[in-house]
């Protein structure tokens, strides 16, 4: 089969659930798209769940 | 594409993460989320807001004892689960692994491993919040005593030929500053010192979160450290320094932080390896710098720091950016795999008196063993409007919610209380559960006797069952007025709007485009553009004038397209998904008018004019953007032998006290272009802080080796600049030598930084959207929301946001685009239930609430009624958020937010 034709999925995979791995699977799923977020930890959140606070704002960073 | 599930021995359906079964765990094992500074039970979940909130077991330290199998009154626990692997079909990938941060024991002249007292700076990080180790307290590792001074290393491991990584690491100067602002906060009178190189405070308002630092006492020392040494007794930690005027310096410290690097981890190239996808030479997906985002596999999308080290912000927008492009690619399945919730016909519950139902939630022994269930449940029987109570184990699992379902329709119930934990997490659950049986999902209220009863009254029990039965009182109280609330729908015009022409709003409009959504263009000149016109080449040697001419191909060619060039915005009413837009052109002066559901601002920004320097009076001083022309357009530029340049002008002081983030770069690049043309000519970079974050540092090595010389000075000892018979000389004092420096050369080129447009100004205006104190757009939040404004519907991206580099700006276009499409790709737009309502004839149109409203969601209109024309406050229902800053801000009472009125408020402070 030739590239061109091979159906497309609407199906996205994202690899890794850190802060950027949860804003692009929040946004494709907002915009229609299935997404599989994966990641090796049994949890998201990713270093930032790590940080106390964040600059330049000092807000909680959980 | 193949994934394999490893087994969490823990069912996820039936764990509620009620932690008792950790509380049971004999064996324990390194806390890694606490960067190994505690220990964890066997069966565990890393911190307590972890999502999903599901045990795991670790099956390394696992001694299969059995005991949380036993206790576990969900029966979640699951032994004989096993490693499986799962086939996903899938269109595109996104790669979002992220970085490690860079391991400092081998770096010995610090003594990380041997000297108790020094950390690294994740670990500081968990010391100091306030679910670390020592809860919060600044404490020292050796002997859990306060320091008194605390000295922070800065690149360890970063910016280095010999030892760690070339590159800069772009977060750690940031993340310093904080930690030590935080720390002098929990520990008053903490001495601190940052020992660093350059302070790269490149982003937007970090250098006033410094200049705040150094007013609250943090001191910053401008050196690179030798070595560390303990006393052997106190534990304290003796630092080896080179001082400003080249002489060695010793200070002694409570605690020693060092700042390392990011780096990327041996999984990373396992799994770019697998995937097919090229890294550069220090193990960074590689991309190019006008396709940030794609890696080198088509279909196949990177963000955040595997892309590069970076910040937050600059990760979301990436990552948001490369949502965009992955759902172009596959833009004609989009809804294709999408389930829609379906819900039966809705139970009308008008005239008919409360029925209410109430289920009351053990959460395990989490509110059964400090609170007496049964005492709760049979006292909420008597309460007026009350028709059937429950207990439940765990109200929040899954057959609990079929319960409520069916208890729902057997009783008729009109009205749902549950008294549990927190409608922070659990609330949604609920109101679907109640929605899922034909209820209004507004019927539903939520009792905390968990988190704000059980917990908190562990050690009176007789006293939190009292305190629960008010609890449930008081929320029954308000059930009984519940009334059902509409979540009203508009209309969407799908159709978006990008303001300004520049390299963002060319890459937003062209992404809208390919989203399948028409797009108007509005530029303010003539050609589009905006800065890229005076862009010749890149830090990696990139054609710039190559992508514009793409780029305004591009645009030509895309039908979806249409181009206001020469044009102004005048007006822009209406909300989320219902813009109505003016566009005047400015040389005939006719007006056209556009419907749009979304707005994107990307009007940009330009080169500042200095005034200082004989800039203006002398035309052999140039700015960076100038030179730039005259290096690309040979002809303009005779054989120089010397060129100083000096950086920060007019920036990061006074009137402009933030830094334009790309100057640094752009001299490296410049002075490079000039040795590469004139091998002989000397050049002269005077700098503040040079700030090549990120991979831009080999450039700056680059400049270096080539002999390009970089000479530091400070905001108040700055150059001297005269000119003598037509030469320009330049005196500066060299802080090493201790003498002035003296230069006479052929151009002195200026970094001046850049500046908003002053359309900003009228743009804020018009879309009451708010600007930060230098004028550049404020976004909803700096780390999580970089492209959003507050108001639902508008985005902002490339340099009217902040000076930015060329990736930068195309990252955050396509965000912009990405956003864009959470909005244009519904059908409709749906509102809040629990909206702000005026009462018109109450309202005395004084604005408060206007004034007050971060959402622009309510403003103060005049119209006809029945009483003739009156001013009052409107909301609009779309924008409206609920939270209340109107109602509880208005002096006439005039403002309700629906399901949470005074009456209803009134009602639950009356039951008490």
């Amino acid at each position: 089969m030739k590239k061109e034709d091979m159906k497309k999925v609407g199906a996205i995979a994202v690899i890794g659930g850190g802060v950027g791995g949860m804003q692009a699977s929040l946004d494709l799923a907002d915009s229609g798209f299935k997404v599989y977020l994966i990641d090796t930890k049994p949890s998201i959140g990713g270093m930032m769940s790590q940080l106390d606070k964040t600059f330049p704002t000092n807000d909680c960073a959980m | 594409m193949k994934v394999i599930r490893k087994p969490r021995y823990v069912d996820p359906s039936k764990c509620t993460g009620c932690g008792l079964c950790a509380q049971y765990c004999p064996v324990e094992s390194i806390d890694s989320y606490n960067a190994g500074m505690g220990i964890v039970p066997g069966i565990f979940v890393e911190y307590q807001q972890a999502v999903p909130l599901i045990y795991t077991i670790n099956r390394d330290v696992c001694i299969g004892c059995g005991l949380c199998a036993q206790y576990c009154e969900a029966d979640a626990v699951d032994y004989t689960q096993k490693e499986r692997t799962d086939v996903l079909d899938i269109g595109a990938v996104i790669i979002a692994t992220g970085t490690e941060t860079y391991d400092v024991e081998p770096l010995t002249e610090y003594g990380y491993g041997r000297y108790r007292n020094v950390v690294s700076s994740i670990e500081f990080e968990r010391i100091l919040s306030a679910s670390g180790p020592f809860r919060g307290l600044v404490l020292r590792p050796s002997d859990g005593v306060e320091p008194k001074s605390v000295a922070f290393i800065q690149c360890v491991g970063s910016r280095s030929l010999v030892k760690g990584n070339e590159y800069c690491s772009s977060a750690c100067c940031m993340y310093a500053v904080k930690e030590a602002v935080v720390a002098k906060e929990h520990l008053h009178g903490l001495d601190i010192s940052i020992f660093f190189m350059d302070i790269r405070a490149y982003g937007k308002d970090f250098d006033k979160y410094v200049e705040r630092a150094k007013d609250s006492g943090v001191k910053f020392i401008r050196s690179r450290v030798s070595n560390i040494k303990e006393n052997e007794n106190t534990k304290d930690l003796r630092i080896t320094y080179e001082s400003d005027d080249g002489k060695m310096q010793t200070n002694t410290f409570g605690m020693v932080v060092l700042s390392h690097g990011l780096c990327t981890p041996p999984s990373s190239s396992e799994l770019a390896e697998k995937l097919g996808v090229e890294l550069d030479r220090f193990g960074f997906c590689r991309t190019g710098e006008f396709t940030p985002l794609e890696t080198s596999q088509p279909g196949i999308f990177v963000s955040g720091t595997f892309q590069g080290p970076k910040d937050i912000p600059e990760t979301v927008m990436q990552s948001s950016g490369a949502s965009a492009l992955s759902s172009e690619l596959l833009v004609t399945e989009r809804g294709s795999l999408i389930t829609k919730a379906e819900y039966p016909p809705k139970i009308d519950v008008m005239g008919i008196g409360p029925r209410i139902g109430v289920f009351v939630c053990y959460c395990g022994i989490n509110i059964g063993g400090y609170v007496d269930v049964p005492a709760v449940s049979k006292y909420v029987e008597s309460l007026e409007g009350v028709v059937f109570v429950d207990t439940n184990l765990f109200t929040c699992s899954q057959d609990s919610q079929e319960t409520i379902k069916q208890k729902i329709i057997e009783h008729k119930l009109n009205r749902v209380v549950v008294a549990s934990c927190t409608p922070r997490t659990h609330e949604p659950l609920f109101q679907e559960t109640c929605e899922s049986a034909g209820l209004n999902r507004y019927l539903f209220s939520m009792a905390n006797i968990r988190d704000q009863c059980s917990w908190v009254h562990m050690q009176t029990k007789e006293k939190a069952t009292e305190k629960a039965k008010d609890l449930v009182r008081m929320t029954v109280a308000k059930a009984r007025l519940l009334e059902p609330l509409e979540r009203l729908t508009f209309d969407l015009t799908k159709r978006g709007l990008v303001i300004g022409g520049g390299l963002a709003g060319m890459t937003a409009a062209l992404g809208l485009a390919r989203q399948g959504y028409e797009t108007i263009l509005v530029e303010r000149e003539n050609e589009l553009g905006g800065n890229l016109t005076h862009i010749h080449y890149t830090l990696a040697g990139e054609d710039v004038q190559e992508l514009l001419k793409s780029l305004r191909k591009q645009i030509k060619d895309e039908p979806k397209i249409t181009v206001h060039m020469n044009s102004e915005i005048t007006e822009i009413t209406g909300f989320i998904g219902n813009y109505k837009t003016k566009i005047k052109d400015k040389d005939t002066g006719k007006e056209s008018e556009t419907e749009n559901g979304i707005v994107i601002v990307a009007t940009g920004g330009k080169e500042n004019k200095p005034t200082e320097y004989l800039y203006g009076k002398n035309e052999k001083v140039i700015t960076q953007q100038e030179l730039e022309v005259k290096l690309a357009l040979n002809s303009q530029l005779s054989t120089p032998k010397s060129i100083v340049m000096i950086q920060c002008v007019g920036s990061r002081e006074n009137e402009k006290p933030y830094c334009s983030r790309y100057c640094c770069s752009q001299a490296v690049k410049n002075a490079l272009k000039i040795k590469e043309k004139f091998p002989e000519a000397s050049v002269y970079v005077l700098y503040r802080d040079i700030r090549t974050y990120g991979t831009k540092e080999v450039y700056y090595n680059k400049a270096r080796e080539k002999g390009i010389l970089f000479i530091h000075y400070d905001e108040d000892k700055k150059p001297i600049v005269t000119e003598k018979n037509g030469v320009i000389n330049v005196v500066l004092k060299d802080p090493v030598l201790k003498r002035d420096l003296s230069i006479d050369c052929d151009y002195l080129v200026l970094s001046p930084g850049m500046v908003p447009q002053e359309d900003n100004e009228t743009y804020a205006k018009m879309l009451k959207v708010p600007l930060n104190q230098d004028g550049f757009f404020l976004e909803a939040h700096m780390k999580l929301r970089p492209v959003d404004f507050a108001t639902d519907g508008i985005y902002m991206c490339g340099i009217c946001h902040s000076p930015k580099m060329l990736d930068e700006s195309i990252s955050q276009a396509n965000a912009a685009v990405s956003r864009a499409c959470t909005i244009l790709s519904k059908d409709r737009i749906q509102a809040e239930g629990t909206i702000a309502h005026v009462d018109i004839y109450k309202c005395a149109a004084c604005g408060t609430c206007e004034a007050v409203c971060t959402y622009g969601a309510v403003k103060v209109v005049e119209n006809e009624t029945r009483t003739g024309i009156e001013r009052y406050a409107e909301v609009t229902e779309a924008l409206c958020k609920g939270c209340g800053a109107c109602a509880s801000s208005c002096r006439m009472s005039a403002i309700d937010i629906k399901g949470y009125a005074d009456k209803d408020i009134v009602a639950m402070i009356d039951n008490f």
